[in-house]
């Protein structure tokens, strides 16, 4: 299927993503003539239809700095779960439309699934499992257990990460503010009204100090 | 056990004040969900795991000739290639249409469409694999129209000796004296309607991790909303016998009706398991998603109305037709449930509809929230707004003066018992101002009514049994620890903090002292799963019978100790207390163990079995619709329309909705605001169809062209909860999942028309059709003297 769309026309997500998964970007590289054919070989296979070249980075996730060797097309979002078994961050669409994945990259929201692990190398990234202290949760966390702002909890993870940038950014939201901040998070359980509330609880406890 | 259900439902004693029912708690399994600690089906990770990957037809209808595996197999890190000669089982969720395989055997019936899977060790050589395979196909005609696939010369798509065409199921149902009322009708509005097919999008994409153990032993764990269901057709399909299959429903992010059939990659990752003797795991792309789809049914409408002057409804003869995509799934009942759920909330004299559900080769619809019920509804309602004009009554008094009193029959025989749906109409009514401000808002500012009704469950199981439709078994730990055991299916809406609030009621616990332990095949009791709007009332008053055994037991041992009556025993906020001597009081841990010491091990079951007796007519069909209760709803919604752009703006939506007793408020009031949130991107937004090239391919797989209404689009939404007590629910509960979608889809389209005399009968609303039909209103106004009002009826209105 996503052949056939590919040949019909390449969307920016596709296009994106091929760049994400290697595919396209191996095509992009080769052809382009920016890699020579010995640097090409080593990140393509033998055959040179998969990327198969590992570098090794370390990602400094939740205050621990954790070494790893990744392909050059692996996701953020992929060395999180699968390398490092934070599945906080969801895999929703793998294609940046749904925000599940959001998690901080220096302080910042960030798709980790439209985000290169190798350019996540010297950054600080947070995820959700990252955001309460111990046992203490952090405001945000708190404001949505309080006003329920959850369903079936899959995209919360992302949800949560995105209010917290938000608040970090803007610590005194209008209502439509907030919906502008976490429009890139889809929710379909539509638990928008109580997202609302929780991360304008969560602004005013934070700005009591809370 | 039959004083269940002879003695109608269990219920507290009035005497009793409730101290966990109907207090604003939260849910009981909300805080892992906001750490991250909750683990969903592609959180698993097993050791020697493999990844699954699945080949899908590019051709919407065609013969495979053949399928060469050999050059897949021979890649490095490839474990097993299967095609559909390993799973040529047909199965389907109904036993009455089976019609699917896991892989396509000889044939595919629409894009998408599974032809050969692949186990390899990660993702990226599993697809490396596919495209390995070879298929060579040979297209046959397709059809994406239900008129197209219908015509007497179609290519049938389920070749079938016995049955000619492409007709998916056919009912024509007549109650009363419809011809004759037609005849005697003072007034007849006619209207013509499509409701677009839209999927639904569940943030979490469908997942399966297979286990096949060298005892022989399988375990599935699966993003399922039918634990139970898929144990059986795995059974089926992989030849094994049930009690060797184990399947695990982990938290599932999201269903909506969209996981309530068996998928292929549940019977893939199972087999891949059985010829590996790896765990295999198969997660879903988006776009796989969305070619999987079992959404909602696109629907044709027609319709005709008979009313008196006075506004009383006499007849309804509706017409439907049904684009079913390329397989069964549930189309049978939705079927009938286009017209079986459309006779209530009102009193209809007589009743006719048609409905014809059309095989197409298109990716199969199946049940989505309000299954088959919500594109009937949004006709039923614009209808009645039409008739409200043309008699110059307002809406909501056209809906009260015709609306079904409570303990009524339906003209379909439907026996319905509470009913606040008046209730709702006043509420709604009251919340928006309605009196003060329908019809009187500016140019482009509207408001909009509109009412429905939806089932409690159905009352029969998906395979003709006369087992429970539910079972919960209750454990209780020396400690004070209340653990629930039982198959529901907890997908987002709330079902393990429903029984959690039942059980905490009666044994007089804290919610944080309960734990449930959900939707495990080889632990838990069988629940037929999360469909229909079924587990508040089934589960709910198999969770309650349970609760209030062990809860006599314990009045029993402590009213021993205390030299006292049992119903002097008052089990409450963690503790067992005298009702009157304010001295005698003890944690409940102790009266669990004296209770224990008297008793032995404390457990005990309860289970639900619906009345099937009187409770529907005696006609073939008759059993689909029929329900232990019906909750009711209202909503009205206010609009603006830009007269420029077309772009509609839902400013509010105040949704009233009848769930009987509220259990757990705060969820009720979530399953309102989100049902919202679904009808008005149903309503305005969202499209599921092909491209109108003729290939087959889908117009918006992917999260961003299928526009999902974000934060941003949502409206401000005021749910209103009514309670009426229903005799059949536990504590006189009756769902809230599915009722509160219908009528906001009918509310806003009505609004629309307050707002600028425009019809849109074809959803969705898009800006195009808006400005189409203010065009065709100037067209009207130019060509007639200017009399006109400032809102007329415009010449697309059908009435």
């Amino acid at each position: 299927m996503s052949k056939q769309n590919s040949s019909n026309k390449i969307s920016r997500r596709s296009f994106l993503k091929g760049m994400g998964s290697g595919i396209l970007s191996t095509a992009t590289l080769t052809t382009g003539g920016l890699l020579s054919k010995e640097a090409a070989a080593r990140i393509l296979g033998p055959e040179g239809e998969a990327i198969r070249g590992r570098t090794t980075i370390t990602l400094t996730v939740n205050g621990r700095a954790h070494r790893l060797a990744v392909e050059p097309r692996t996701t953020l979002l992929s060395a999180l779960r699968d390398r490092l078994n934070l599945t906080g961050p969801k895999e929703g669409c793998d294609r940046g439309h749904c925000g599940a994945c959001t998690v901080l990259m220096d302080g910042k929201a960030v798709l980790a699934c439209m985000t290169l692990a190798v350019d996540a190398r010297g950054k600080t990234i947070t995820t959700v499992e990252g955001l309460a202290k111990g046992d203490e949760l952090s405001p945000v966390q708190k404001a949505f257990v309080e006003k329920d702002g959850l369903m079936c909890g899959f995209c919360t993870p992302g949800l949560v990460v995105a209010a917290t940038a938000l608040l970090q950014e803007n610590p005194n939201p209008t209502l439509d503010d907030i919906k502008e901040g976490l429009a890139g998070n889809l929710c379909r359980c539509g638990t928008y009204p109580k997202v609302f509330e929780a991360v304008q609880t969560a602004a005013k406890s934070m700005r009591k100090g809370g | 056990m039959a004083g269940n259900h002879k003695s109608g439902a269990k219920q507290a004693p009035e005497q009793q004040p409730l101290r966990v029912v109907g207090t604003r708690h939260r849910r009981v399994d909300g805080m892992p969900r906001l750490t991250g600690e909750a683990k969903y089906a592609d959180d698993i990770m097993l050791p020697r795991m493999l990844h699954g990957k699945i080949l899908r037809s590019p051709h919407a209808h065609a013969r495979i000739k053949s399928i060469d595996t050999r050059e897949a197999e021979a890649l490095d890190g490839v474990y097993g290639v299967i095609t559909g000669k390993d799973l040529p089982v047909k199965y389907g969720i109904l036993p009455w249409t089976q019609d699917e395989t896991a892989l396509a055997v000889d044939r595919v019936r629409h894009v998408g469409e599974a032809v050969a899977a692949v186990a390899a060790r990660d993702e990226e050589t599993a697809l490396e694999a596919l495209r390995r395979i070879k298929v060579e196909y040979e297209p046959l005609p397709a059809y994406f129209e239900p008129e197209d696939a219908l015509q007497p010369d179609a290519v049938p798509i389920h070749p079938n000796p016995k049955k000619k065409g492409n007709v998916s199921k056919h009912v024509l149902l007549e109650f009363g004296q419809v011809e004759e009322d037609f005849e005697n009708a003072e007034v007849v509005i006619e209207g013509e309607y499509f409701f677009q097919g839209t999927t639904h999008g569940a943030i979490e994409p469908h997942c399966a991790v297979a286990h096949y153990d060298a005892q022989g032993f399988l375990t599935v764990w699966s993003s399922t909303q039918i634990p139970h269901y898929l144990h059986r057709e795995l059974a089926r399909v992989l030849e094994l016998p049930q009690n060797r299959i184990r399947v695990i429903q982990p938290n599932v992010g999201g269903a909506f009706g969209g996981k309530s059939d068996p998928f292929d990659l549940e019977f893939c990752a199972a087999r891949l398991s059985m010829i590996t003797q790896r765990p295999v795991k198969i997660l879903y792309t988006r776009e796989e998603v969305f070619y999987a789809h079992r959404g909602r049914h696109p629907m044709k409408m027609r319709y005709r109305t008979a009313v008196d002057r006075s506004g009383r409804i006499r007849a309804l003869d509706a017409k439907i037709l049904i684009d079913g995509g390329a397989y069964s799934s549930y189309g049978l009942v939705t079927t009938y449930y286009s017209g079986q759920l459309l006779a209530a909330p009102y009193q209809l004299s007589s009743f006719r509809f048609e409905a014809t559900r059309a095989f197409t080769n298109k990716p199969a619809c199946g049940p989505k929230r309000g299954h088959g019920a919500v594109q009937p509804r949004f006709a039923m309602e614009v209808q009645l707004d039409k008739i409200a004009h043309a008699l110059g009554i307002d809406p909501i008094e056209l809906r009260r003066m015709n609306a079904l009193p409570p303990f009524a029959k339906t003209v379909n025989e439907m026996q319905t018992r509470s009913n606040g749906f008046l209730q709702c109409l006043d509420a709604v009514e009251k919340a928006s101002n309605w009196k003060q401000r329908y019809g009187k808002l500016p140019f482009g500012r509207g408001l909009g009514v509109a009412g429905s009704t939806y089932i409690s469950g159905t009352n029969y199981p998906i395979y003709p049994n006369d087992m429970p439709q539910s079972g919960v078994q209750i454990l209780l730990d020396r400690s004070g620890r209340v653990t629930i055991y039982s198959g529901i299916s907890e997908i987002g809406q709330g079902c393990n903090t429903v029984l959690a609030v039942v059980a905490a009621e009666q044994l007089g616990v804290e919610l944080g002292d309960i734990r449930v332990v959900a939707a495990d095949t080889d632990l838990t009791p069988v629940d037929l799963g999360a469909y229909s709007s079924r587990i508040t009332l089934m589960a709910g008053q198999a969770c309650f019978q349970a609760a209030e055994k062990l809860a006599a037991q314990i009045r029993q041992s402590v009213a021993k100790r205390w030299e006292c009556q049992p119903q002097e025993v008052v089990l409450g906020e963690g503790q067992a207390l005298h009702i009157s001597d304010t001295d005698k009081r003890v944690p409940i841990a102790q009266a669990f163990i004296w209770a224990e010491e008297d008793h032995g091990t404390l457990s005990a079951v309860g289970y639900w079995q619906t009345i099937k007796e009187g409770v529907h007519g005696e006609y073939r069909g008759a059993t689909i619709g029929a329900s232990p209760a019906y909750s009711y709803s209202a909503h009205v919604a206010e609009v603006t329309v830009d007269v420029e752009t077309g772009v509609v703006k839902v400013e509010k939506i105040w949704a009233a909705h009848d769930c009987g007793k509220a259990l757990s408020p705060v969820s009720v009031e979530g399953q309102i605001e989100g049902s919202v949130y679904m009808g008005l991107a149903e309503a305005l937004m969202e499209e599921h169809r092909v491209k109108a090239n003729d290939t087959g391919l889908l117009d918006a797989p992917n999260l961003l062209d299928y526009r999902m209404p974000t934060a941003l689009d949502t409206p401000d939404i005021e749910s209103i909860i009514i309670e009426s007590n229903e005799p059949m629910g536990p504590f006189g509960a009756k769902e809230a999942g599915e009722g509160p979608l219908h009528p906001a889809i009918p509310a806003i389209a009505n609004a629309i028309f307050d707002a600028i005399g425009v019809r849109v009968d074809e959803l969705p609303i898009t800006p195009a059709k808006v400005l189409a039909g203010l065009r065709a209103q100037q067209h009207q106004a130019a060509a007639t003297p200017k009399t006109a009002r400032k809102k007329t009826a415009s010449p697309v209105e059908s009435a």
